[in-house]
């Protein structure tokens, strides 16, 4: 299984758009994608997991690293379109409480 | 060199009888041949200067052309033959590294080796299986001076070596706690800071740390984002989910643990796990939570190690003997 990483820039926002499984094999080409700009100065970070069908806590893993350094960089960090299976992922790890997290698409998004 | 003078002795023989009679059997010692060049590592450039040797020996009028151009082919298998040494070397570097992992696999086995402690009001069973060579799963058993037992599983986010490296300081930082009773989430905080002090950024932890005090019965647990495990109630004949809520270790060094008190009546059991029990995945999606209570339940007569033993088995047939992530199961169950 393979993974598309579509990255959007609006003026200071990205929109990431994923689309297919993040495991283990997975996982490096979307750290690959994502840390250059979560490295950015007052960045806001918008991924959009809609099209995620499978992730393990690989991704989980990947996702936290990012979310460090946008929060370092003084940057906004939001997650969209999450599944319950991976709404519950975050939930569990105690993730949810800290990471934005918007269950639909809407609002700031088409 | 005589295999390779025999190799010679046999090409001849199977060539000059295919040229003959061009028949399958023939055809057939080809094939012997060919697997007996690879196992005595001749290149394929030594192969054609056999063949022109032996046709000459075969067939002396043959033409002076068609001779040359056999040095033409030989030319162009060269590369072939570098190729082929690679992949030789190649192989046999792979090999090493194969051993290299079995013997720090080994390593780490004796490492985070714990001993399962024998109480009398509690029956405990535990497994624990890498999904490959090395596990980023560990589990930790300790009984205080006081009696109690301290039960400790954790899951590296990250799998293969780098994970099972991790769990080694884990393990360490376990041993190094202050010897006093191991409140569950003064043992997580620790261990927090531990991990967000030490590790990659990119690695985190889940763990879930549980203390059971047989005097009172009371078990105290707290989490650090870790798969929750179940509870089974003796008195109503039911499971349901062991919940406790807590970020997981190496995200923010201030984070504060919640504890959960639990009392344990006779025949109740606690059942903890990692993701990979959870997040085993058949041909049919995921298992969900339910199917796992059922397992528990038809083996729930069972002493609490062959119960682990046992639905381990059942789920690792349910994914074709694939395990896709680490696999740790542990059971505690009250005796009556």
């Amino acid at each position: 299984m393979n993974i598309t990483v579509d990255v959007n820039e609006l003026n200071t926002e990205f929109i990431v758009k994923l689309k297919g499984e993040i495991d283990a094999y997975t996982a490096p080409k979307l750290r690959e994608s994502l840390f250059p700009i979560s490295e950015r100065e007052n960045v806001k970070i918008i991924i959009d997991l809609t099209e995620v069908s499978y992730m393990d806590s690989t991704g989980l893993g990947v996702f936290v690293g990012a979310f460090k350094s946008v929060r370092a960089n003084n940057g906004e960090f939001t997650l969209v379109g999450l599944s319950e299976r991976l709404r519950r992922l975050f939930d569990i790890t105690g993730l949810a409480d800290i990471i934005d997290i918007k269950s639909s698409t809407e609002g700031g998004l088409e | 060199m005589d295999n390779r003078e025999n190799m010679e002795k046999k090409y001849l023989e199977a060539l000059s009888t295919y040229l003959k009679d061009q028949n399958e059997q023939a055809l057939y010692q080809g094939q012997k041949i060919s697997r007996l060049h690879i196992k005595y590592n001749i290149s394929p450039e030594e192969i054609i200067s056999m063949h022109k040797n032996n046709l000459i020996d075969l067939y002396p009028d043959l033409p002076e052309k068609v001779v040359d151009s056999f040095d033409f082919l030989l030319e162009v298998m060269m590369g072939y033959g570098i190729a082929y040494r690679e992949h030789q070397s190649l192989r046999h570097q792979q090999q090493e590294l194969k051993t290299e992992i079995e013997i720090a696999a080994n390593v780490q086995h004796t490492l985070l080796e714990t001993e399962i402690p024998d109480i009398k009001s509690l029956e405990i069973g535990a497994i624990s299986v890498p999904a490959r060579q090395m596990n980023g799963d560990y589990y930790h058993f300790v009984e205080d001076e006081n009696e109690c037992i301290g039960v400790g599983i954790a899951d590296v986010i990250g799998k293969g070596i780098p994970a099972a490296l991790c769990m080694s300081m884990i393990k360490y930082a376990m041993d190094s706690l202050p010897e006093h009773r191991h409140e569950p989430n003064s043992v997580l905080e620790s261990l927090n800071r531990v991990v967000e002090h030490n590790v990659d950024p990119s690695m985190f932890i889940t763990m879930f740390y549980g203390l059971y005090d047989p005097h009172n019965r009371q078990f105290s647990y707290a989490s650090a984002g870790h798969e929750p495990g179940f509870y089974y109630d003796a008195a109503t004949g039911t499971f349901s989910d062991l919940d406790a809520k807590g970020l997981l270790l190496g995200v923010d060094k201030k984070t504060r643990y919640r504890q959960y008190e639990k009392k344990v009546n006779g025949g109740d059991m606690i059942i903890l796990l990692s993701d990979g029990v959870t997040e085993c995945r058949t041909n049919d999606g995921f298992i969900e939570r339910e199917t796992l209570i059922g397992f528990i339940k038809k083996n729930m007569h069972l002493q609490a190690q062959e119960m682990v033993n046992n639905i381990y088995k059942q789920l690792e047939k349910m994914q074709n003997f694939q395990l896709r992530d680490d696999f740790t199961l542990i059971i505690l169950k009250s005796k009556v």
